[in-house]
């Protein structure tokens, strides 16, 4: 945007923006900015401690139901811990991790695609190995059974969730980079005495950012569902701590008598992935009409 | 056919490469008699067992021997219940198939037509009206899923059974939860890659010969746009296989995904290798025949790869 449209659009800038945004586009970014605010401050927003027991108010409901009170608006558990609390810290938890696994998978697949691009030969060859390695492996499963097996700590989780689709970033950056490469600006600035290193990172990067960022935005929900799966099967994150798919496959066992408690943490699960797929399709058709599908 | 020998010598190394990460991540893991014996055993037995399982080797001659046992189909035994690992999981195998391939059949059932639909009447009311479906069928997790099946169904209207797989009421639902976010994404992949194929020229050229329209879509349109559904559908069996493990889990369906999560549940070393290296080699073998038939419906393919491949 140049200085003079900052200077005369200023006061209508963000109408502006809302008025060619297709209504459900606005409604996904608008949730989202909910669930960032509660990633950053759920522990603040937070009615109890989230892990906070009190016996004698087991299992209440949430509010529209019968039998239920203000004092818990969301119900309690069956050790009467406050919904509302754990929902905040779990979404938290799950965001918060689903964020880092994102993009350490991103910065380690893009380098290892400009690893492979620059040097050619011998290390595109084992990259691209590697990268046949990764998506011939069952990570699902290696996830489970490494994690049953090494223990669970969140050290080993995190590293876990980087290593679930770097290679998708791998892959689209070495293809972007060898064709931005032959383009006249990268020869222009090489042409110029440029480093590689220099050629890459401020020129390169910032012009092949526009398919990586949708990249991530496209691979969020899955890696969200990576966390939550791996938590639901009480493997991932483990009590004390908690995360909706931990409220979730905790839930499973009293949908008899306290459906809420699996419903509740899924359908935040499920709203968190349909909002960034909605914004996913959205940016991509934004950026390349002919990408759409 | 040198191309295919490429394939398959890179299929090859994946598959060493998958073996051996196997190997490594299990068995630096920790002792399995410290995880299988009770604390307080007696050095003697332990060392026993050691021995009988092959621990008091060095590593590598541990990796050298499970390699000679691997390619001669020996998958070690169950330190649970002391059967054959590969028996305990092949029996598996018939369920988790009858689970993968319903899901399958229903999803390309639901996602092929209406992906064709939704192209062919393009930016109309029944393209969007898909396509959000479609959106809110990838959204949506399996396992959340499932549970909101066994809520309605199972629970309140009380016609489905909510676990076991003894009759075929017990497979709509686990079949359901499993296909419906893959009928998603084939409509997608469908419809894009039929909004490619209908711009193109040749499809022009059918119209002015002459052809209907109904001619136009079977016989010129459709084969065409099935090449990279069939190459997506070979990526898609990891993720198959990974949503069984969460559909068995919650509708108890015994296949092998309920069998990874017991046998992870109780360090069963021996069945997870197995599960692990024959899943492994499911996919990389999927791969390599998606390719082999890529290139064999589209010999383009074939002379792109070896013009970069030297």
């Amino acid at each position: 945007m140049s200085s003079q449209d900052m200077i005369e659009g200023r006061r209508w800038a963000p109408v502006r923006l809302l008025a060619g945004t297709p209504f459900g586009v606005i409604l996904a970014a608008a949730f989202m900015a909910v669930m960032v605010f509660v990633m950053i401050f759920a522990k603040v927003l937070q009615p109890y401690a989230f892990d906070y027991i009190n016996l004698l108010a087991r299992l209440a409901p949430p509010v529209p139901l019968s039998g239920s009170t203000w004092a818990h608006p969301a119900g309690t558990d069956t050790l009467g811990r406050d919904l509302m609390s754990r929902l905040l810290v779990g979404t938290q938890t799950s965001m918060l991790l689903a964020l880092l696994g994102t993009c350490l998978g991103a910065v380690l697949g893009i380098a290892l695609g400009f690893l492979a691009a620059h040097k050619g030969r011998l290390w595109d060859e084992i990259i691209m190995g590697l990268v046949d390695f990764q998506a011939a492996m069952p990570w699902f499963i290696v996830a489970l059974a490494v994690l049953a097996f090494l223990g669970n700590s969140m050290v080993i989780f995190v590293a876990i969730m980087a290593l679930y689709g770097w290679e998708t970033y791998a892959r689209i950056t070495r293809g972007l980079v060898l064709s931005a490469r032959e383009q006249g600006y990268a020869a222009a600035v090489r042409g110029l005495g440029a480093r590689a290193r220099w050629v890459y990172l401020r020129h390169i990067l910032p012009n092949i950012a526009g398919p990586l960022l949708v990249q991530l935005t496209v691979n969020f929900p899955s890696t969200i569902l990576f966390e939550t799966s791996l938590s639901f099967l009480g493997l991932g994150i483990r009590p004390p701590m908690t995360s909706l798919g931990q409220m979730l496959g905790g839930g499973r066992d009293y949908l008899i008598n306290a459906w809420w408690l699996a419903v509740v943490p899924g359908l935040t699960i499920f709203l968190i992935t349909l909002s960034m797929s909605i914004l996913g399709d959205w940016m991509r058709s934004k950026l390349d009409p002919s990408l759409e599908d | 056919m040198r191309w295919t020998a490429i394939k398959i010598a890179r299929a090859g190394i994946t598959m060493w490469l998958v073996v051996t990460f196997v190997f490594f991540v299990l068995r630096i893991s920790g002792d399995p008699t410290d995880m299988l014996l009770p604390d307080d055993i007696d050095q003697a037995t332990r060392d026993f067992y050691r021995r009988l399982w092959g621990l008091d080797q060095p590593l590598l001659t541990q990796y050298w021997s499970y390699l000679m046992a691997l390619v001669q189909g020996d998958f070690g035994i169950s330190f649970r219940n002391n059967l054959d690992a590969y028996d305990l999981v092949m029996e598996r195998v018939p369920k988790t198939l009858l689970l993968t391939g319903t899901a399958l059949i229903i999803s390309l059932a639901i996602g092929i037509p209406l992906g064709i639909l939704a192209a062919l009447y393009r930016d109309s009311w029944l393209d969007r009206g898909v396509m959000a479906v479609a959106v809110f069928g990838f959204s949506m997790p399996n396992f959340f899923l499932g549970i909101l099946l066994i809520l309605v169904f199972s629970l309140q209207l009380r016609v489905l059974p909510s676990s076991g797989s003894g009759t075929w009421a017990h497979l709509i639902m686990p079949a359901a939860t499993l296909g419906i976010s893959f009928a998603a994404q084939f409509a997608r992949y469908t419809r894009s890659s039929m909004i490619d194929v209908l711009s193109k020229p040749y499809m022009r050229t059918a119209r002015s010969k002459g052809a209907g329209p109904g001619r136009r879509v079977t016989l010129h349109a459709v084969p065409n746009a099935s090449v990279p559904i069939v190459t997506i559908l070979g990526f898609k069996i990891g993720e198959l296989i990974g949503g069984a493990v969460i559909t068995e889990t919650v509708f108890a369906w015994p296949g092998i995904g309920r069998l990874l999560t017991t046998a992870v549940g109780s360090r069963d070393l021996a069945v997870v290798q197995c599960i692990m290296i024959l899943l492994a080699l499911t996919m990389v073998t999927a791969n390599a025949i998606t390719d082999l038939i890529y290139g064999w419906i589209d010999p383009r393919v074939r002379v792109g790869a070896g013009a970069t491949q030297k």
